[in-house]
């Protein structure tokens, strides 16, 4: 198996009139989606005369999206896929670093493709999903295919506010969902339940774990996530056994409590990343569903999604953290000090990634590309690369790996090195706490704690910090906040923070 | 129903909730909305919305809503 389009057929020679794909309103079988991103191929093949070119999809969550991506992969090309909600501009800024000479968009998002600022032809879904199909083209296209081939370029934000695109190849999509159907026994009678959106690197895992098994993926609606009443109705009618959902996911249904009502008793598999997982929540959720396996995964998009897990083995406090574990199978993880050197013992350092799962860069940034992926300093007899996460992490007393925070949370206060996330995970522990998030101000000194929740008062959370956290780790200021700024991606968003301190 | 309105507006200010009748549905009010308005009305009006109670059809329109919390006081 060379690449994902072969996956994809292999699972559709063996499943063919399976369902694959769900939605609330609708479903399609390994059979019928392959005809139709066949279908899609062939007319891509037509407008754009030559392999490994960018395609734009500007189409919302849902099986014409994956249909769209396949065909673009059908036709020896690759795509990015845009949030449908995101600025014009900042679609534009994509459009602008990629130059696709193709943009596939469907009825619903048809006026906002129109009006983009984009020079190359735009294709429209549902007029094309039943081209004819030419075996012939798809085939001459496949023969010159190899896995090194990038499959996506997936964008996220950079620090300069241009948005950087990670190249993943195909190689490193099989290598990673081979890890996830592994370690996870995913097989044909798995249903996930899909939460994360098709932009962003987690929803890798339910989409190519799915293809590579043979498995059903039900896409569940965004709009479900704020009524877990209609989240849980839908996950317990259609029988989803499966979930990879961001913890803040987890904690709106945990928050409601939506567990208590109706527990999703078919949920086997409960996994987490993209944030650190308050493990107030997991403890919610495991009291609700005592029998299913829980792993909290960690990894930048830049491996791919993943590349250290953790199964939940043992019971941890609310005010506990999580570890991220080990290294994922066919993945090493090196932690480096900052003068290059391994960390020995529980030394904090920066955790480095070798291996399979490795992005092949960013999309015109060589400079920011070496920047990160650089040649592994321990290692200097032949070229070899290693990935920079620009994570601090050490080892525990159990041998794994504990995530500390970003290179730039972690602050020197009072002549003490600190992690910040350190300082949340215990002021998150406290009753009534629902969210919270540290900032420090390096001209004052002070840490900042912005927190969310009912009946909290400062001197309550004081208490709080006094009994877990050594005295210079206690925050200097405390802000009551309505409603934690989060970013596209679901998680808390920091600059956001920043900026509403420096504006007063 | 002027307590409502005020924990509303004070949320998302420029937003006519008099008149708007598909919050949910045109996207005015997301997930976090949500969070925070049962959290503020239990505050408010000491009611705690039972999640089954939580549905798009409620928290489209204030009226609904309102209602909502006017059978839930009684209770």
């Amino acid at each position: 198996m060379k690449n994902i389009v072969e996956m994809l057929e292999n699972s559709c020679s063996r499943y063919p009139d399976k369902t694959m794909l769900m939605e609330p309103e609708k479903s399609i079988t390994y059979k019928a989606f392959v005809n139709e991103a066949k279908a899609i191929a062939c007319k891509i093949i037509e407008k754009i005369p030559s392999q490994n070119q960018p395609v734009v999809i500007l189409i919302d969550k849902s099986i014409q999206a994956l249909v769209s991506m396949m065909g673009v992969l059908y036709s020896g090309n690759y795509y990015t896929i845009l949030d449908v909600k995101m600025p014009v501009e900042r679609m534009e800024c994509i459009l602008n670093t990629l130059q696709p000479s193709l943009l596939i968009s469907d009825h619903k998002q048809w006026k906002t493709a129109e009006k983009l600022n984009f020079k190359g032809d735009l294709l429209l879904y549902e007029e094309n999903k039943t081209y004819a199909i030419e075996e012939a083209n798809l085939l001459s296209r496949r023969r010159k295919m190899i896995d090194t081939d990038p499959a996506y370029v997936l964008f996220t934000s950079g620090s300069t506010g241009i948005p950087k695109g990670t190249v993943v190849s195909h190689r490193s999509v099989l290598a990673y969902a081979h890890w996830v159907v592994e370690t996870f026994a995913i097989d044909e009678t798995t249903i996930f339940g899909n939460q994360t959106p098709f932009y962003f690197s987690m929803s890798v895992l339910d989409i190519y774990a799915t293809l590579l098994s043979g498995a059903s993926l039900y896409l569940l609606p965004k709009l479900y996530f704020s009524f877990p009443a209609k989240l849980l109705d839908c996950m317990i009618q259609n029988k989803i056994n499966t979930i990879y959902w961001v913890p803040s996911a987890l904690g709106i249904v945990a928050n409601l409590k939506g567990l208590e009502v109706l527990p999703p008793k078919d949920v086997k598999k409960v996994l987490f990343a993209g944030e650190v997982m308050p493990t107030k929540i997991l403890n919610i959720w495991r009291r609700h569903l005592p029998d299913a396996l829980y792993a909290n995964l960690y990894g930048p998009t830049e491996v791919t999604d993943i590349c250290t897990y953790y199964i939940v083995n043992r019971d941890f406090a609310d005010d506990e953290a999580l570890p991220i574990g080990n290294a994922c199978n066919n993945c090493d993880v090196i932690v480096l000090k900052e003068d290059g050197t391994q960390a020995k013992g529980d030394e904090a350092g920066e955790l480095c990634v070798r291996g399979s799962f490795f992005a092949n860069g960013y999309y015109d940034q060589v400079e920011k590309t070496s920047e990160v992926f650089i040649q592994n300093p321990l290692q200097p007899h032949y070229p070899e690369l290693i990935y920079r996460s620009g994570d601090i992490v050490k080892y525990n007393e159990y041998g794994e790996l504990m995530y500390l925070s970003r290179k730039d949370f972690q602050i020197k206060h009072m002549g003490y090195r600190i992690e910040l996330g350190e300082i949340e995970t215990a002021m998150f522990a406290i009753e009534g706490m629902d969210a919270c998030a540290c900032i420090y101000d390096t001209q004052a000194k002070w840490i900042i704690l912005y927190y969310q929740g009912k009946n909290l008062t400062e001197k309550a959370i004081l208490e709080q910090a006094k009994a877990k956290l050594p005295n210079y780790m206690w925050p200097n200021k405390f802000i009551p906040i309505k409603r934690m700024p989060y970013n596209a991606n679901g998680k808390i968003d920091r600059k956001a923070l920043k900026a509403m301190y420096a504006g007063g | 129903m002027e307590k409502l309105l005020a924990i509303l507006e004070d949320m998302k200010p420029g937003v006519d909730f008099k008149k708007e009748k598909k919050l949910i549905e045109d996207g005015i009010l997301d997930s976090f909305d949500i969070v925070e308005i049962i959290a503020a009305i239990d505050d408010e009006f000491d009611v705690e919305i039972p999640v089954m109670e939580v549905q798009p059809e409620i928290f489209n329109d204030v009226e609904k809503l309102y209602a909502l919390i006017e059978r839930l006081m009684e209770e």
